[in-house]
């Protein structure tokens, strides 16, 4: 049975309410509701991490949360991180780096990436590569990636 | 994909939700993070999906009796940062870290990992080899069920319909080992073991060798070996390979016991 549920999240600060398919997960509600394309949907079925979004500050598969479980949430996406240029020094790294080449994974890398950059000072290198490990990149075999993340670690 | 069409309510109470999950076609939401791959795939087609994470309650972590009692509804990210199950249960928190990747811990729940019963995960054999006991609630009240007699089968729990997991009290042990092999951090394991020693006693839990974690309670070495049973092959491994990795973990577990 198709049903509509209301809710309310703030997105990126801004408080929005919508009636929301029961089954529509969060990062369809953020794209094509909100025009919030920068999230990116590859497996949909939480395989990829392309849809990593933050929910009440901590990194989420998008693809893996209903939106209306969203209700009442805080969510942050990638554009709400590069506004408020929370993701400045990495994302500075990444195109110095090269740790990007077709671009599809680098919205959700950044998200992991910034999450372990705020719970850990000096993370190893054995450290990026697992917090990162749920992220996959089909371009760069994942060293400039590193490279990066440890550019900012180490400035 | 996308999920096909479902109701959605998300209860305030227990009796609520036991009232929801009577009605045909209903099943448990708590973190999704098995269940709402399964919709997307199209796996599975539930009427109603029943949100049970506005239950309060079911997040708590206590110490008591030789014992740690953690709330279903606790995520794998709590679990692995709580300190009282670093401390008294280190097999539990050392198990949880191997469990996907981070975003993934930080909404899948220990109810959900243990009422799925997914043979390659890495509670339910935590469980079996700390011989957990599950607290089960219903509309007659709660009910208290031993690992042992919750995991029946593939993906089958003693849980009835309308029922739900609220919490799981793990013994504690003098000393235990995780080990997990994967092909990449985070994957399901190709092989993997929980091992606890308790009064002088060593209890050995394999998963992903078959359709059901694998309980020994060898007395030597020798004969853990010889009881492990032949494990079904998956997509990259033969079942020779697997027993071989099973018998390699096995070695490494039993000094530490």
């Amino acid at each position: 049975m198709e049903q509509a549920v209301a809710t309310t999240m703030t997105v990126n600060g801004a408080q929005v309410t919508r009636s929301i398919p029961a089954r529509q997960h969060l990062v369809d509600f953020l794209r094509e509701e909100l025009g919030l394309t920068g999230s990116h949907l590859g497996c949909e079925h939480g395989v990829c991490g392309a849809c990593t979004i933050r929910v009440n500050g901590e990194i989420v598969r998008g693809c893996l949360m209903l939106a209306v479980q969203a209700n009442g949430c805080r969510v942050d996406t990638i554009e709400g991180l590069s506004d408020s240029k929370e993701l400045e020094k990495l994302q500075k790294a990444f195109h110095e780096k090269n740790a990007l080449q077709c671009g599809f994974c680098t919205p959700g890398m950044l998200m992991a990436a910034q999450d372990l950059l705020r719970k850990k000072t000096r993370p190893s290198r054995e450290e990026i590569r697992a917090h990162i490990s749920g992220n996959y990149c089909r371009c760069t075999g994942y060293q400039a990636i590193v490279d990066a993340i440890e550019e900012v670690i180490h400035g | 994909m996308k999920a096909p069409s479902f109701a959605y309510a998300k209860p305030r109470s227990l009796a609520e939700a036991f009232d929801l999950l009577e009605r045909p076609g209903a099943k448990v939401l708590a973190g999704g993070q098995s269940l709402i791959p399964s919709l997307n795939l199209r796996l599975s087609s539930p009427e109603l999906l029943v949100d049970i994470t506005g239950l309060s309650g079911l997040n708590n972590i206590e110490l008591g009796n030789g014992a740690v009692r953690i709330g279903a509804l606790c995520t794998h990210s709590e679990v692995e940062k709580s300190e009282p199950v670093r401390k008294h249960l280190p097999l539990v928190a050392e198990a949880v870290a191997h469990i996907a990747h981070p975003a993934i811990r930080n909404r899948g729940t220990l109810g959900g990992s243990l009422a799925l019963a997914d043979p390659a995960a890495e509670l339910p054999a935590c469980a079996l080899a700390l011989d957990a006991v599950l607290i089960i609630a219903g509309k007659k009240g709660e009910r208290r069920v031993s690992a042992g007699e919750f995991f029946k089968a593939l993906f089958e729990t003693d849980l009835k319909p309308a029922e739900l997991l609220v919490g799981v009290e793990f013994p504690q042990a003098d000393k235990s080992v995780f080990l997990e092999l994967t092909r990449r951090l985070g994957d399901y394991a190709i092989v993997g073991l929980a091992g606890v020693t308790r009064s002088a006693q060593k209890r050995i839990c394999f998963f992903g060798i078959g359709g059901m974690p694998v309980l020994l309670r060898p007395k030597s070495l020798e004969e853990a070996k010889s009881s492990l049973p032949t494990p079904s092959a998956d997509l990259y491994h033969s079942a020779s390979t697997k027993l071989h990795l099973a018998k390699v973990l096995l070695e490494r577990a039993w000094n530490k016991l």
